[in-house]
C-alpha cells in the first residue's frame, strides 16, 4: 500500500467544476489523497460563487455544465481574476459529439482562455503531472 | 414525403430483339404508356433502350441493371435464358419478361426457374405488351418501397442500438471508476471514505438494471411476446396499487397523490398492462415534480374503455421539449432533471401499451407549472 508520506505530498487549493456527479466525486477523492484541498463545484455557476470568497491556486474545468460552452465561460471568469491561474478544461465534448475542440495554435490558445484541453476520460496519472507542472513546474 | 421522391417515376426498359422492327414497335408502345400508382402518389412512365443480341445486352447492363428487361428467348448468339443467368447477382428490383414466338412448356418452367417474371408470346398487339409491362412495372415499385422500408427499419435499429450502447456504458464506467478508486485505496485506507463512492456505485447499477428491465418489457411488447391475458379487472385498484407504490418517494418529498375516479371501475383488460401504465405515469409525475407539489390521478370511463389523467406540479416542459417526448431514451436533459434518473423508455413503453389497447396518450405541458399525461384505452366493459 501506498504510504502516508508518499500520498500526501501536495498542497494548494484546487477548484473542480464538473456537472457529472460521479466524474467529479472520482476526481475530488483522488486529489484530496494527493493532499490538496478540493473545491467542488456542480455549476459554473456554483463555480462562481466559490471564486466570490476562495483564492485558488488551479482549476479543472468541465467544457458543458449548464450550456455547452459555461467552461470556456468560467474559465474566461478565474483568468479575469487571476491571469496566472492555471486552467485545465476537460470535456467528453468529442468523444460523444465527434467535435474536436483543439487548442493547437496561438491563435486559438488566446481564443480558449484555459492552459490545457484534455479529452474524457482522462487518465488520473496524466492529470496529476499535469497539476504538478503548473504548480511546480 | 422524402421517401417517396426516391421511388422514381420513370423505369429504364431494355428491349433484347435482334428483330429491329420488334424493338421500334416496343418502343413505340411504351413511349407515352402512363401507370398510375396511386397508393404510392406516383405514375409511372417508361423510357425504352435496346440491344440486338444477348451479348450486347449484358454488356450494356454491366454499366447499370433496367427495372424492366423484355428478352427474347430466341437470340443470334446466346440465349435469352442464357443471359438471365449470367444476370449480375446481387440485391435489385430487376423484372424480366421473356418474349417468345413458340411459347412451349418446357421454355416457360426453364425462364421462371432462372427468374423471369412473365411470358408475352409472339406475335402480340401493343395492348397486350402493356398489360404485361403494366403487372411488371408494378410489381417493381412494390419491391423498391419494401426494400427503402426494410432500409429505414434497419437505420432506426441502428441508432437505437447506437444510443443504448452509450446508455448503458456510463454507468458503467462511472462504477468502473469507483472500484479502480477502491482498488488502489486512493481516498486513503478508512473504510468511511469510499462510502460515497459506494453509494454512487450502487445507484449507477441500478439505474442499469432499470433500463435492462424496461428494454426487455419494451422489446417483449413490441414483439407481440408477452402473453396477453383479457380478464375482468378493476381498473381502480389497479390505479390504488400504482399509487402506493409510488407513495415513499412522494412521502420522502413531501409530494401529495391524489385519487379520482369510481369506487371501482370494471373493465376487460390485462391486468399487468393496466399496471405497467399506472406504475409509469405516477412515477414519473412523483419524479419530475417539485418538492412539496401534487399528484392528482383521475380514472373515468369512456364509451369505449376508460382515460387516465395524470397531473403534476413539476418542472413541465417546453412545447419543443413536448414534442420530442415519445421518442426512445429521450430524456429531458437539462439542469433540472440533472439528479433525476430514468431510463427513458417509461413513455415509449405506455405509448406501445395504449395502441396495443387500441387508445392513445396525449401530454398538455407548462414549463415550470406542471404535466399533464392522458391515456385512452378502449377496453370493452366487464360485466
Amino acid at each position: 500500500m501506498m504510504s502516508e508520506a508518499k500520498a500526501k505530498r501536495h498542497q494548494g487549493t484546487l477548484l473542480v467544476a464538473d456537472d457529472d456527479d460521479d466524474y467529479r466525486l472520482q476526481l475530488v477523492l483522488q486529489l484530496q489523497r494527493e493532499g490538496f484541498r478540493v473545491l467542488e463545484a456542480d455549476s459554473a455557476q456554483a463555480a462562481e460563487a466559490l471564486l466570490q470568497r476562495e483564492t485558488i491556486d488551479l482549476a479543472i474545468v468541465d467544457v458543458v455544465m449548464e450550456n455547452w460552452d459555461s467552461g470556456f465561460t468560467l474559465c474566461y471568469h478565474i483568468k479575469q481574476k487571476n491571469p496566472r491561474t492555471p486552467v485545465i478544461m476537460v470535456t467528453a465534448v468529442s468523444s460523444e459529439t465527434g467535435i474536436d475542440i483543439d487548442a493547437a495554435t496561438d491563435e486559438e490558445r488566446s481564443w480558449v482562455k484555459a492552459d490545457v484541453l484534455f479529452a474524457k476520460p482522462v487518465r488520473f496519472e496524466q492529470l496529476l503531472n499535469q497539476i504538478e507542472h503548473f504548480l511546480h513546474g | 414525403m422524402a421517401d417517396q421522391a426516391a421511388v422514381t417515376g420513370r423505369l429504364r426498359v431494355l428491349v433484347v430483339d435482334d428483330e429491329p422492327g420488334m424493338c421500334r414497335g416496343v418502343a413505340r408502345a411504351l413511349e407515352r404508356f402512363a401507370v398510375p400508382e396511386p397508393d404510392l402518389g406516383l405514375t409511372v412512365s417508361f423510357s425504352v433502350a435496346q440491344a440486338a443480341s444477348g451479348e450486347e445486352a449484358l454488356a450494356m447492363m454491366a454499366q447499370g441493371l433496367p427495372d424492366l428487361l423484355l428478352l427474347d428467348h430466341k437470340l443470334p448468339g446466346i440465349s435469352g435464358i442464357e443471359v438471365l443467368e449470367r444476370l449480375p447477382a446481387g440485391e435489385h428490383d430487376l423484372q424480366t419478361i421473356m418474349i417468345t414466338a413458340y411459347a412451349s412448356l418446357e421454355t416457360a418452367v426453364t425462364a421462371i426457374k432462372r427468374g423471369a417474371y412473365d411470358f408475352l408470346p409472339k406475335p402480340f398487339t401493343p395492348d397486350e405488351l402493356r398489360a404485361v409491362v403494366r403487372k411488371a412495372a408494378h410489381a417493381v415499385v412494390l419491391a423498391r418501397q419494401a426494400r427503402q422500408l426494410a432500409a429505414e427499419k434497419r437505420q432506426v435499429r441502428f441508432q437505437f442500438i447506437s444510443v443504448l450502447g452509450h446508455e448503458l456504458k456510463a454507468p458503467l464506467g462511472a462504477i468502473e471508476g469507483y472500484l479502480r478508486i477502491m482498488r488502489d485505496r486512493a481516498a486513503g485506507s478508512e473504510l468511511a471514505a469510499y462510502d460515497e463512492a459506494v453509494a454512487r456505485s450502487l445507484v449507477r447499477a441500478d439505474q442499469m438494471r432499470k433500463l435492462i428491465e424496461d428494454l426487455l418489457q419494451l422489446t417483449r411488447i413490441e414483439s407481440g411476446q408477452r402473453a396477453r391475458t383479457l380478464a375482468p379487472t378493476d381498473a381502480m385498484a389497479v390505479l390504488r396499487a400504482a399509487a402506493e407504490t409510488v407513495q415513499p418517494d412522494a412521502q420522502a418529498r413531501g409530494i401529495s397523490v391524489t385519487l379520482a375516479g369510481p369506487v371501482t371501475l370494471p373493465v376487460l383488460a390485462d391486468a399487468t398492462e393496466l399496471e405497467i401504465i399506472a406504475n409509469n405515469l405516477l412515477t414519473n409525475a412523483v419524479k419530475y415534480n417539485r418538492d412539496g407539489g401534487t399528484v392528482t390521478a383521475t380514472l373515468a370511463s369512456a364509451a369505449p374503455g376508460l382515460t387516465l389523467t395524470v397531473a403534476d406540479t413539476g418542472i413541465g416542459m417546453t412545447a419543443e421539449e413536448t414534442a420530442r417526448l415519445f421518442g426512445e431514451f429521450v430524456r429531458m436533459r437539462n439542469a433540472k432533471t440533472k439528479h433525476i434518473l430514468g431510463s427513458g423508455l417509461g413513455l415509449s413503453i405506455v405509448k406501445k401499451l395504449a395502441e396495443l389497447n387500441g387508445g392513445s396518450v396525449t401530454v398538455a405541458s407548462t414549463p415550470d407549472a406542471g404535466t399533464t399525461v392522458t391515456v385512452a384505452l378502449a377496453l370493452p366493459a366487464a360485466g
